[in-house]
């Protein structure tokens, strides 16, 4: 018998088809809807698994179907305690017994199932019910502030710019500053997705909105109470609040240690990425509603017995400002800081030069690559950003990655510090690392560990230290509020607890997170400070929403934000990212879906028009 | 005004109207099945799907706006297309053994699957559900339910309760309590998601066959009585006007069925007004130690709603029994003793406009006549046409039957407590007396009446100011709670009725899909009332002899013991 010739094999037409559609399901599966039952998605999941099986061992061409029926006769209110625990039981063994990744990973992710929501199965058992509630507008159910997002980019798209902002400020009072900052986790779930390759780019509306509808002046406040709050800390969580319970009728009072209000936002976050002239927007319109502000610093100038005897409410917006050291053996020596030291310094305006240094970053976070593209904006010769993992697991968005990249700096992944060599001055000369090789998971992510490689020694003039932030909290902890380490410790309506009229919120809780969760904790400190004071003022917008159009607009591109030319931008400190056009902004607007109107917002998603 | 053209005809309208509502207000129609007015425009069924020239997406009719030169076409081979096909899936869960379903003949799938020649459902058997707290006096029938979450919305937006809501979702999605069963709610019993389901998935809980059994029970004296808003209603079941469905031609009906005595709620709606009357008087006069407003108390609903919804404010309720329920204590003492009678075998029926008195007349202490529940049963008007039917009763050829006396006599006064407004007007009409010792011109009370959810009055009698509202409908009445607690309103006497217009247009009453026949049933009742001989409640003959043979005087210690209640006595699921 002649060997068989061998031939170049194409892809099938259905193979296409496949792949095409496992794409598109990707897509889908990323842009999930939140709040669907979890114990019919689990039953769906072990079904696309099972029909990825080979067949050919017995575990996963039998097994996964087993653990199919098991499920499907939970989910139909007709299984028991015992079906549980044979769940569980055969999925062990599928998982202990499969041939290949196929079976053991499928079983693996019904056990993940059942430590992660149990008490959905148990509910099914007991109840017959499921506890899931399906959230009808991914957008606004994902922003933490909640804001009518359909509601304003239906405005947007009507040019009705300044309508767009007073819709936003209903329930953040930093439409300005989200316009360029915001992690816009409104975006991670967008119907959108389902059906084109990315989100609707919400954040670079509200950044068309902003720069469009000039100055927009605040609702007016409700009649005075004669109640008086006190905010410590001017940061987004203070100031959202000031602002919402000012609306109240309530006289507030920020006592801020820093020369400027605004905390991170003015303080850590640089100005190519949010000018002054955005956030003063903002701030001015929180001040024009009569917030006092003094500058003091609690613990210092006053203590917090003083405020909170003087004041009917207090709210602790402190904030995560302290830096954190290296942690190795000459973190103290001259040249070596932590990155939101020098993003302070930047910030107030006493701007270092760095000109013809050599610069180290160390961290993968936005505030390492924010310290990186702040070191080459102040001169640097070289920036090289250190970090223990790979640049996929890198925390900074990777835009911000790619940004710094461009700019210049030299990304040393892989590598962890060691030790700060420096001079009989105490002056740094060189950052050792040890090289890291990457390993097994650990909480989901890859865990570097030393690898077999000798250490490096790279020579610089400055090490700054991006590797988190740490709260400030040890005077309040003295006066009585409960931490948790060095978290301050709040109520989910952020009030303390054992100390009537206190809240807190922010940073300094949540520990360093994001701006919008910091105006998310400074909306409910208001909403619950005004129900401690005695009062139900509800703070309301009255802007009419056009309606949705008959047809959503067929599959097409998202449009992405761009920045100034790398030569342009990298010297100086003005705004790096470039508006959207016209034509560009009424585009993406019509991509929008309105979840509003359609599907389960038609029937649960009725606009909240005050909260 | 707006110019657009459905099914190649041309059509002005106003802006904001729906292609629906813009085609049937020219004869064109789009079958619906989820769509209620203001109420459920949530496009769901997909029964009102129309093509629009130049869009790629079919469209709801139901909650999409008509825009200047839209092209509609209604019944286009697409449109056809794919109703049929969602038509049939609905079909394929839903049990369509429609002869034994209480809303046979009635049933909005059942007559667009008609109109739609359905045919054939392809899709074999349905999952059968167990059918949910059948013992309860609301009924839901999961294997009838078609999602349309219509009761959910009536619940949320027209009654406040939001008892009802989405359980699960994907293909399990169905409708239910949340985190309790349906009976351990804080459900009111109004029975409005009853009468706004499309189909027969919800319905109150059938007693006419125990009725039955105790007609035939030679040991049982079986007593009925007809609430007011009752004879505005039961002949719409069967085609009758109005005018020709009267109370009298219902005691024909009732008689045929073998009821011994046959009596009229309206008799116990005037003891109403003298006891709740006197309480009113008393608590004005006492205001100092008095809970102030008073509310009415012969709402089910309304109490079951205030228990639960605004414990602390329960003391602010008449203590007097309902109507419904002074009859039943009524009868089992004083009547009993008329008759001589052992009060243990009289089996005490109603006839109400409501689901709510199921509840009512099984509320544990509320059987002080002679220990045995003061009611028996009480049947909605739905229930009493049930009950026509299966005596095979001929409605057409029924005459005319004066109520039974003495327990049959009432006045205009007790006829209108079947409208919004009803119970105050009457108890201002013998408010006025009590205080003047005259009686007013019986519509002087008049701004009281009519359909708004929230009505407001003043009045001065002999130099006393009253200042009352009126609300029906829980939403209203939440509103109106509301304001009371952050004090915005104040007044003295309010009257609260579950149901949207009243007992008119109670939970209770026949269903006609889509429409809300409360205001032309307490025109009625209001029209009974104009041609009353006696039009007020302390005039009523029969109210005066059983004071004067019986309980002496309003709020005697007898009459106490008959006709008032303790709310506390009884808890609503979860109360402390």
């Amino acid at each position: 018998m002649a060997l068989q010739k061998l031939t170049i094999v194409k892809e099938t037409p259905a193979q296409k088809a496949v792949n095409s559609l496992y794409v598109e399901f990707y897509r889908r599966l990323n842009a999930s809807p939140q709040g669907t039952c979890p114990v019919d998605l689990a039953s769906a999941f072990v079904n696309l698994c099972h029909s990825q099986s080979c067949g050919k061992c017995t575990p996963c061409r039998i097994g996964l179907g087993k653990l199919k029926q098991i499920i499907d006769k939970i989910l139909a209110g007709k299984g028991t305690e015992f079906d549980l625990t044979n769940l569980e039981r055969n999925a062990a063994a599928i998982a202990d017994s499969a041939d290949c990744a196929i079976g053991i990973e499928a079983a693996n992710m019904v056990l993940t199932g059942l430590r992660g929501f149990r008490e959905d199965y148990e509910a099914h058992i007991r109840t017959g019910q499921c506890l899931a509630q399906f959230m009808p507008i991914p957008c606004s159910s994902g922003c933490p502030a909640h804001v009518d997002i359909p509601g304003y980019i239906a405005l947007v798209k009507a040019g009705r710019y300044a309508d767009a902002i007073r819709v936003i400020r209903k329930d953040n009072p930093f439409p300005s500053v989200c316009s360029l900052i915001c992690e816009h986790p409104c975006e991670t779930h967008c119907r959108r997705k389902i059906v084109d390759d990315d989100s609707v780019n919400i954040r670079g509306l509200k950044r068309f909105a902003i720069d469009n509808a000039g100055i927009v002046p605040p609702p007016k406040p409700a009649e005075s109470t004669g109640k008086t709050v006190a905010v410590i800390g001017g940061g987004p969580t203070g100031l959202t609040a000031a602002y919402f319970l000012s609306l109240m009728g309530h006289s507030v009072t920020i006592f801020e240690k820093n020369k400027q209000l605004g905390g991170m936002l003015r303080y850590g976050i640089p100005c190519y990425r949010l000018p002054d002239s955005y956030l003063d927007y903002d701030v001015d319109v929180i001040l024009s509603l009569g917030v006092k502000v003094e500058h003091a610093s609690i613990g210092t100038d006053l203590t917090l017995d003083e405020i909170r005897s003087k004041f009917d409410a207090v709210y602790l917006a402190i904030g995560a400002h302290a830096g954190r050291r290296l942690g190795i053996d000459g973190d103290d020596k001259r040249g070596v800081m932590s990155a939101v030291e020098m993003l302070h310094a930047v910030g107030d305006g006493q701007h270092l030069d760095f000109t013809g240094k050599k610069v180290i970053i160390v961290g993968g976070g936005n505030v390492a690559m924010d310290a990186t593209r702040t070191s080459l904006r102040l001169g640097a010769q070289s920036v090289k950003c250190v970090y223990r993992r790979r640049r996929q697991d890198m925390t900074a968005m990777p835009e911000e990655v790619d940004g710094a990249i461009a700019e210049g700096c030299e990304l040393l992944t892989l590598r962890s510090p060691l030790k700060v060599e420096y001079d009989e001055d105490d002056n740094v000369t060189a950052l050792w690392v040890q090289p890291q090789i990457i390993g097994e998971l650990s909480h989901g992510r890859p865990a570097p560990r030393p690898s077999d490689k000798q250490p490096e020694r790279i020579e610089c003039d400055y090490i700054i230290a991006a590797i988190g932030q740490a709260i400030d909290s040890a005077y309040f902890g003295e006066s009585g509020v409960p931490l948790r380490r060095e978290a301050l410790v709040a109520e989910p309506g952020t009030s303390v607890p054992g100390m009537p009229g206190l809240f807190a919120g922010g940073d300094a809780v949540t520990r360093p997170a994001t701006v919008i969760r910091a105006i998310e904790a400074g909306k409910i400190a208001a909403n619950n400070i005004d129900a401690y004071l005695g009062f139900e003022h509800s703070i309301t917008v009255d802007v009419d929403i056009p309606p949705a159009p008959y047809s959503i607009k067929p599959a097409c591109g998202r449009v992405e934000m761009t920045e100034r030319e790398v030569a342009d931008r990298k010297g100086d400190f003005f705004l790096m990212e470039n508006p959207m056009t016209y034509e560009e902004a009424q585009q993406e607007c019509s991509r929008c879906m309105r979840c509003d109107q359609y599907g389960f917002g038609k029937f649960r998603g009725e606009r909240k028009r005050q909260w | 005004m707006v110019k657009l053209t459905i099914n190649n005809r041309e059509i002005y309208t106003q802006e904001g109207t729906t292609i629906l509502e813009a085609a049937r207000a020219n004869g064109i129609n789009i079958p619906t099945l989820c769509y209620l007015k203001d109420i459920n425009e949530i496009g769901a069924c997909r029964m009102c799907l129309v093509e629009i020239e130049g869009e790629s997406r079919l469209a709801a009719s139901c909650n999409t706006p008509v825009t200047d030169g839209m092209v509609v076409h209604t019944h286009s081979k697409r449109v056809m297309n794919v109703r049929r096909i969602n038509l049939r899936y609905i079909m394929s869960q839903h049990d369509a053994r429609c002869p034994s379903c209480p809303r046979n003949n009635n049933c909005t799938l059942q007559e667009i699957s008609t109109k739609m020649n359905l045919r054939y459902t392809p899709y074999g058997e349905f999952d059968k559900h167990a059918i949910c707290h059948a013992d309860f006096p609301i009924v839901k029938n999961y294997n009838k339910c078609v999602k349309c979450m219509r009761c959910i919305n009536v619940c949320d937006k027209v009654q406040s309760m939001n008892i009802w809501d989405v359980i699960g979702t994907g293909g399990n999605t169905s409708v239910g309590v949340v985190g309790k069963t349906f009976d351990q709610s804080d459900c009111t019993l109004c029975g409005q998601c009853v009468t706004h389901c499309p189909v027969g998935a919800l319905y109150e809980r059938d007693d006419t066959i125990a009725v039955i059994d105790a007609l035939q029970d030679p040991d049982k004296i079986t007593i009925v009585q007809v609430a007011p808003a009752v004879r505005a209603a039961w002949g719409e079941t069967f085609g009758l006007t109005r005018e020709f469905a009267t109370a009298e031609r219902l005691v024909s009906a009732l008689k045929a069925m073998g009821f011994d005595y046959v009596f009229d709620t309206d008799f116990s709606a005037d003891l109403t007004i003298m006891e709740e009357g006197s309480e009113l008087v008393e608590r004005l006069t006492h205001r100092e130690d008095s809970r102030l407003p008073m509310f009415t108390s012969c709402c089910p609903g309304w109490v079951r709603f205030i228990k639960s919804q605004y414990p602390n404010m329960v003391d602010n309720l008449s203590t007097a029994k309902s109507p419904q329920q002074m009859f039943g204590a009524v009868a089992k003492s004083y009547y009993a003793e008329l008759l001589g009678v052992d009060p243990h075998r009289i089996c005490c029926v109603s006839i109400m406009p409501c689901t709510a008195k199921k509840h009512e007349c099984a509320i544990p202490n509320l059987n002080d006549a002679c220990g045995d529940p003061d009611v028996d049963f009480a049947l909605t008007t739905r229930e009493v046409d049930y009950l026509i039917n299966m005596f095979n009763l001929d409605v057409q050829s029924l005459l005319e039957q004066p109520f039974d006396q003495p327990l049959g006599i009432g006045t205009g006064a007790g006829v209108i407590f079947g409208a919004t407004g009803g119970v105050m007007e009457a108890a201002l009409r013998s408010a006025h007396y009590l205080v003047t010792g005259k009686n007013a011109d019986p519509d002087a009370f008049r701004q009281v009446r009519g359909m708004d959810g929230w009505k407001e009055a003043q009045f001065y009698i002999a130099g006393i100011n009253l200042r009352v509202a009126i609300a029906s409908g829980l939403g209203n009445a939440r509103k109106l709670m509301e304001a009371i607690r952050l004090g915005q309103v104040e007044y003295d006497f309010v009257e609260i009725m579950a149901c949207p217009g009243g007992c008119s247009g109670g939970g209770g009453q026949p269903i006609h899909d889509g429409r809300e026949l409360a205001e032309p049933r307490a025109n009625r009742l209001y029209d009974i009332d104009r041609t009353s001989k006696l039009r007020f409640s302390h005039e009523n003959p029969a109210v005066l002899k059983l004071y004067e043979d019986y309980l002496d005087k309003p709020l005697s210690e007898k009459a106490h013991h008959l006709l008032h209640t303790d709310h506390h006595g009884w808890k609503m699921p979860g109360e402390e």
